[in-house]
């Protein structure tokens, strides 16, 4: 019998295969050998790439070395979006492994958010966890847990501990006994046709007439395009963490399912490959 | 000895005092395992419909030929005035019977011409007497008591004396009428008698049952025009007892006799004289009872008590207003609401046990025609404009009065459509109203008159209310009443429930449902026998729309859920998704390496730097601050820091250590535990202190645990589930126990699993037991019992009966250690008992000061103890007190009216009436506590059962049949026989009562169908021919029990039978043969012992009742015979086990042979000798010394 539970360590462990390449342009003393990792879907880019900025440091002088950053086919890559997100949104028809370009230069300010230590990885996930209960539970469990358990979430993840990770987590997932699922579903619909970075809006996992929204009803509501495509013939996949689920899946199972570790559920509309 | 005094349903509401939260123990279940109970009501055209708490839909009564003018609910049953103006009583149907015997006895005196004949001396009693020989009682002479009865069999001779089988023909000796009789004839036996005994069934269930009329027609003159059934609460009276009272025509008030559970339809009606002309009565649950009066005012009976349920007298409560008298009332326990003449409703303020009259009136929103205080003080009224039904909303115990009126618009169920099929009743339109109503008040008579003159049957009140916009009328809080609106207002006020359900009125407006289809006004409603508590969610308001409801149907039960094509593509794609993203990369370097420690130990320590040295792949670390029982005397708790280290090895398996880190003169260290050497961990929530102990093989042996424990229980149910997930993780188990496993549970109520290993039961090497790995899963049982196909049984303390789920986790076991469905809602209800001793001197009589050495005037049942009230607590911060105190007369021994117990001195024998010789006197007071917690079990309801056996099968019997053969006994001493269980339905289908001749307290059924049981008087019986095809078998034969001891329990392999006494002696059965399998004698194997269980590999397992250990003792110790042969079943010696505080054990379930077998060779034999005409005792073994498994 499959568990949910085997879910949850299925999108934990989900790995991106991914060859890092030096930027062309680069100035370096011998050639750079292209490194290749596999990346924790729900980790953060810079989070998990310090033996690629080791790697190409060391044919690097130092003072052509400044902050690093990485780019996939001339779209500079956001840190603050989980790895998974970025891949599904902008790589995912293309074969594998991941071909990221690595820069040292030229940092695309308007593009970009800096990096400079794991601590302002560490306030953004711990703010996009806090908002994400804000609406899950009017911040009510992240508030009542301790310093140390908001710790242990973050070096949960920064470690890769699925079980110390969620033996925290877990709390953020429940909710009460009388009601059907949490008050407003944390979650972001990523386009890349559009100029808007995301969407999102307020949306309850209950109907009022007590029946659980789905999917296909979140994405009815907030982004209709991406069911009803009004050009007709172009079709988008809904995507979430690498798998289409069914229009028909209950929101809110996936809510608990399919979040990454900030506790968002961050979809993708992408268009279908056309081949 | 009546074995089938009552159901479940019945205990379960026997409630002390005016607890309102016991009420709710029976009843706090999860959705799924949440019995339900019926409201009943009946319709203008005298029809009684029930509608289920977990049901939408009313269901017309069977049995509907007679029309009802008034229906009066309990739990078990209803009674009810048909329109013939007879009163008829609705007993519902369940699995066990109700049963009474009936007893003659023939008396015989010798003389020296004929023996022993029937000629008595003149002076002598009747030849056929009752038990006290005053009565002449002729077999022919003994008649059914009324048509609702028949017998069950025709009279036989009862061979049985006191557990012991007599000889031929059941006669018993005595030296004249009346004396001591004895079993044996002795030279000056003069006189001798037996008895004759026949059982009476009453037959009438789950139909009305006239009750007869009073065969003096000049004592009752009139019919009866109102009845009301309640009293089945009074404090500490005898379970199942009911009151019911009638009111007559004549305004006179009356009282049934000797109504009971098995006595339904009671004795005879006598006349309770009132100083007025009674209109209408209520009985409340409690001791209530409130009568209405013509002038106006309402009677109060005061006086009602155990001793006395009619009552002694009455007080007289004036009405509201003196313009407008009461016109009806309704008691609950702690409430009465009345109606006016005006057709306002009042609520009694103040009303309770003690002050029954209530201290003043308040006036409620709305009018209404009548209203009806059920379980709970829940409160339901018919609309008085409307005659629609209405659920007081918000009925709490700390509100009593509730919040607003909502109305119930559960639809009917048609004739011919099912229950499940909501579309189709919905497209009927059936429960659509064909007007919006607004608030009550707003509602003139002449409104609806003016569109409808007269009542009409198509005429549906029913409030309609889409899905999305609940009907509820606009009343608010009790003091808050609202001004009156005219009916053109209300309309206005409510423009979207106008416009919703004016859509769903079309189609009626078209076509005329049947009269039958739809149902009508109602005129009488009583929610005696209705159980809603403020967390039932009640499917009554709404009516959804067909897809919603089969939509939301879906989404709420399990199953389809589980199998949801939704759910499968996820699974199906992740496991996709890591073969495309993961399968030619794995050469390929994780970007997270699991890093090396570089966490704060509090204390340098070489060796865990050795341990990280061996294994690069550490290490996260939960740290915290606990208390630790220490080792060293004198035993207390000292603060410790604790630390789990977890690593990974080389080989890829996760293991951790715990380390607690104390201080000691000053000086620091620290003492360590592997996890994956963890036997145990338990919960051991004493002291108000949240601690839990942490077994290993070696602990086990010192009988010494490591005890720690925590500042909250949040933080010890984090270290619990963290230690658990550990120690799982390093044995790799995981997920639901196998069919296999060994289940037992703590004298606390924890279950715990183990996974045989394969050599546990091997001939030779064996697994010394003290080496399983004990896992805890959630819930709360006194007894659980399993069987290779994976059906578990248990039983709570308050004696549900619990089938597992197949999840695992619950209770603290929460997240990642917890299956995420199959986990429900939990509850069990224990009694905590207390003595009140009294000392009796010349002047005062008995008192509570007693003599310098005497034991506390308020103590334990050991007396060593003091015990107050006051001081004491539930057994441990789980529980919480549900009731108040209260004597418990049903102490052995008996009582006085007081329930006072008498001595000559303490300690002693005490019985239940003061003679000269008694100096002393106790009482003993009960508390009931309530615990709640999950676990992967549901309710198998309603009968509560006290013992459970389900057939081991060994590994070759899988699969040989659909049908899994279950035994019980019922709390009540009933035998019963579960059918249909089977591995997809191991809650089976329902129940076989099986015929005893008094109560039985345990049962055990073999791999060969071989049925043992116990009687509660300590003997034993066999039970013949019991096959797949005959599943009850056919009759009892009566074992005698080991000499001068009396047998609690059985337990039967698959040949083997092992009993125990009360004396914690376990005897084995000497020749069970195919072809006897009675078996010849008892013997003797080993005291110590308290509970036993025969596997199907006749492997016998044991919770000795004290082990000394190398450290300490522990009582409750699992222990396993060594030495068990075909040869030699009764064994040779004790491997000792996880001990202290276990309670029950189950390895009826463990079918793992080891590698050599040892019991095939025996099952084998087992068959071939099945058949043979006669067979001699296969067993060579002779007695011969065992040790016992006592050291102390």
């Amino acid at each position: 019998m499959t568990d949910d539970k085997d879910v949850l360590r299925d999108v934990w462990f989900g790995r991106i295969p991914t060859c890092f390449t030096l930027y062309q342009d680069e100035i370096t003393e011998r050639e750079a050998e292209p490194y290749y990792l596999l990346l924790p879907r729900v980790s953060y880019l810079t989070l998990v790439t310090d033996k690629v900025k080791k790697h190409f440091q060391k044919v690097m002088r130092q003072e052509d070395i400044s902050e690093i950053w990485f780019e996939y086919e001339g779209t500079p890559l956001k840190w603050h979006y989980p790895i998974g997100l970025l891949f599904d949104l902008l790589a995912s028809s293309s074969a594998l492994p991941w071909n990221i370009t690595v820069h040292f230069k030229s940092f695309p300010e308007k593009d970009l958010l800096h990096c400079p230590s794991k601590d302002v990885i560490e306030a953004h996930f711990m703010s996009c966890v806090k908002e994400a209960d804000a609406l899950k539970h009017k911040s009510q469990v992240i508030n009542e847990m301790q310093k140390k358990d908001h710790k242990q979430l973050w070096m949960g993840l920064q470690n890769d501990r699925f079980d110390q990770f969620w033996a925290i987590n877990r709390k953020l997932m429940e909710y009460p006994a009388e009601e059907n699922g949490f008050r407003y579903i944390p979650f972001r619909i990523y386009q890349t046709t559009t100029e808007r970075p995301f969407i999102q809006k307020l949306f309850r996992p209950v109907a009022t007439d007590g029946q659980l929204h789905t999917l296909g009803d979140l994405l009815k509501e907030v982004c209709p395009s991406a069911v009803a495509p009004e050009d007709g013939g172009k079709k988008n996949q809904v995507m979430i963490h690498g798998i289409e689920p069914m229009l028909e899946t209950p929101l809110q199972w996936l809510s608990e399912h399919l979040s990454y570790p900030d506790n968002f559920l961050h979809i993708s509309i992408i268009p279908q490959p056309t081949d | 000895m009546s074995l089938d005094r009552l159901p479940h349903h019945l205990t379960a509401r026997k409630w002390p005092g005016r607890s309102w939260d016991y009420i709710l123990a029976g009843m706090e279940r999860s959705a799924a395992a949440m019995p339900s109970s019926e409201l009943w009501a009946v319709d203008l055209f005298g029809r009684v419909f029930t509608l289920s708490t977990a049901g939408r839909h009313w269901e017309l009564c069977r049995d509907a030929q007679l029309e009802f003018k008034r229906v009066s609910a309990a739990a078990p049953c209803c009674w009810g005035i048909a329109c013939d103006n007879q009163v008829y009583v609705h007993v519902g149907a369940s699995d066990v019977p109700i049963r009474c015997r009936e007893e003659a006895y023939e008396n015989q005196r010798w003389n020296p011409v004929g023996g022993f004949c029937e000629t008595l001396l003149p002076s002598d009693r009747w030849p056929w007497s009752d038990v006290s020989g005053l009565q002449h009682r002729p077999l022919d002479g003994v008649a059914l008591p009324s048509p609702h009865w028949e017998w069950e069999s025709d009279w036989y001779v009862d061979e049985n004396f006191g557990g012991e089988p007599t000889e031929k023909g059941g006669w018993t000796y005595a030296i004249d009428f009346p004396a001591t009789y004895t079993r044996d004839k002795k030279w000056n036996s003069c006189v001798r008698r037996r008895r004759w005994t026949r059982y009476r069934r009453y037959k009438s269930r789950d139909t009305w049952a006239k009750i007869p009329s009073e065969d003096d027609p000049q004592r009752l003159p009139d019919p009866f025009s109102d009845i009301s059934v309640g009293g089945w609460e009074i404090t500490d009276e005898p379970v199942g007892r009911l009151s019911v009272w009638a009111v007559s025509l004549q305004g006179k008030v009356w009282y049934r006799e000797d109504v009971s559970h098995p006595n339904p339809e009671g004795s005879s009606w006598s006349l309770v004289d009132t100083p007025g002309e009674a209109v209408q009565i209520s009985c409340g649950p409690h001791d209530l009872l409130w009568v209405s009066l013509w002038e106006g005012q309402a009677l109060v009976r005061e006086g009602i008590n155990r001793n006395n349920p009619k009552g002694s007298s009455w007080s007289v409560v004036e009405p509201p207003t003196s313009e407008n008298g009461i016109l009806h009332v309704s008691a609950g326990v702690g409430v009465v609401w009345a109606v006016t003449k005006d057709r306002k409703v009042w609520f009694r303020r103040g009303v309770n046990s003690h002050n029954p009259c209530g201290t003043s009136w308040i006036e409620m929103v709305g009018e209404m025609m009548m209203v009806n205080v059920g379980l709970n003080d829940q409160v339901w009224g018919i609309g008085w404009a409307d005659r629609a039904l209405y659920f007081r909303h918000g009925v709490t115990q700390s509100e009593l009065s509730g919040k607003t009126w909502k109305a119930i618009v559960a639809g009917r169920e048609c004739d011919g459509s099912h229950a499940g099929s909501l579309s189709s009743l919905l497209s009927a339109g059936c429960f659509f109203g064909d007007e919006v109503r607004g608030g009550g008040e707003s509602r003139v008579p002449s409104d609806s008159e003016a569109k409808r003159p007269g009542p009409d049957p198509e005429h549906d009140v029913e409030v309609a209310g889409p899905a999305s916009a609940p009907a509820e009328l606009p009343w608010t809080n009790i003091d808050l009443k609202e001004p009156k609106k005219g009916p053109s207002h209300a309309a206005a006020d409510f423009p979207e429930a106008t416009n919703l359900s004016s859509l769903a009125l079309l189609p009626l407006g078209l076509e005329e449902p049947d009269s039958t289809n739809c149902h009508a006004l109602w005129a009488w409603v009583s929610g005696g026998g209705c159980a809603v508590e403020a967390h039932t969610t009640l499917k009554w308001f709404t009516v959804h729309s067909g897809l919603s409801a089969s939509m939301q149907m879906l989404s709420l039960s399990i199953t389809p859920a589980q199998t949801a094509a939704w759910r499968k593509q996820i699974f199906q794609q992740l496991t996709e998704r890591t073969k495309r993203e993961l399968e030619n990369f794995r050469h390929y370097e994780q970007a997270v390496e699991q890093v090396g420690s570089a966490r704060v130990h509090f204390f340098q320590h070489t060796f865990i730097e050795h341990l990280l040295h061996a294994s690069p792949e550490s290490v996260w670390v939960k740290t915290g601050a606990l208390q630790w029982w220490c080792d060293w005397k004198p035993h207390k708790w000292v603060d410790v820091r604790v630390a789990l280290e977890q690593f990974t090895g080389h080989d890829g398996v996760r293991d951790s250590i715990l380390f607690i880190y104390y201080v000691v003169h000053e000086e620091k260290k620290y003492i360590h535990v592997f996890l994956n050497e963890v036997t145990a961990l338990v919960p051991v929530l004493i002291e108000a202190k949240h601690s839990f102990a942490v077994y290993t093989p070696e602990r086990t042996r010192q009988r010494w645990p490591v005890r720690l424990a925590a500042a909250t229980e949040q933080d010890m149910s984090d270290w619990l589930a963290l230690l658990d997930l550990s120690c799982c993780e390093s044995r790799r188990v995981h997920g639901r126990p196998s069919p296999q496993a060994i289940w037992s549970v703590t004298c606390k109520g924890d279950i715990f699993v183990s996974e045989p290993s394969p050599d546990l039961e091997a001939p030779e090497h064996w697994l010394p037991c003290d080496q399983m790995f004990w896992r805890q899963m959630g819930g709360h049982l006194r007894v659980v019992e399993a069987n290779s196909r994976g059906v578990v049984w248990g039983i709570g303390y308050d004696h549900t009966a619990w089938v597992y789920t197949g999840g695992y986790g619950g209770g603290c076991f929460q997240g990642l250690a917890s299956s995420t469905s199959n986990i429900y809602t939990q509850s069990d209800v224990k009694c905590v008992y207390i003595y009140e001793n009294q000392r009796w001197n010349p002047v005062t009589g008995y008192t509570s000061r007693g003599l310098p050495t005497d034991r506390y005037m308020w103590s334990d049942a050991t007396g060593l103890q003091e015990c107050t009230k006051a001081s004491t607590k539930p057994p441990s911060l789980q529980w919480a007190w549900v009731s108040d105190w209260f004597v418990d007369f049903s102490v052995p021994g008996g009582t006085d009216q007081e329930g006072w117990q008498y001595a000559s001195d303490f300690p002693a024998l005490y019985h239940g009436h003061k003679t000269m010789k008694d100096f002393v006197r106790r009482r003993c007071w009960t508390r009931k506590c309530k615990l709640v917690t999950s676990g992967p079990w549901l309710e198998v309801a309603p009968i509560a059962l006290g013992d459970v056996s389900i057939i081991p099968e060994s590994p070759g019997a899988h699969g040989s049949g659909p049908g899994i053969a279950l035994w019980a006994v019922s709390d009540k001493g009933d035998v019963l026989c579960r059918l249909g269980v089977s591995e997809l339905n191991p809650a089976g289908s329902s129940w076989l009562h099986v015929g005893t001749d008094q109560p039985f307290a345990s049962v055990s059924i073999g791999g060969c169908y071989q049925v043992w049981a116990v009687a509660r008087d300590g003997s034993a019986f066999y039970r013949g021919s019991v096959s797949p095809s005959k599943p009850a078998g056919d009759c009892w034969y009566l074992i005698p029990s080991p000499p001068k001891q009396r047998l609690k329990q059985v337990s039967v392999g698959h040949t083997a039978v092992f009993a125990l006494d009360e004396n914690g002696n376990l005897w084995y059965r000497q020749g069970v043969t195919p072809s006897y399998p009675q078996g010849t004698s008892w013997e003797h194997v080993s005291n110590n012992v308290r509970h036993v269980s025969v596997g199907p590999l006749d492997q016998v397992w044991v919770i000795a009742n004290k082990v000394q250990g190398s450290h300490s003792l522990s009582r409750g110790t699992v222990c396993r015979r060594t030495g068990v042969q075909p040869l030699e079943p009764k064994g040779q010696g004790w491997d000792y086990g996880i001990g202290g505080g276990w309670d029950h054990l189950s390895v009826r379930a463990s079918a793992t042979r080891g590698p050599r077998s040892s019991s095939q060779e025996t099952a084998g034999k087992w068959r071939r000798e099945q058949g043979l005409p006669s067979g001699r005792s296969q067993v060579a073994g002779a007695p011969q010394e065992t040790p016992n498994p006592a050291c102390c």
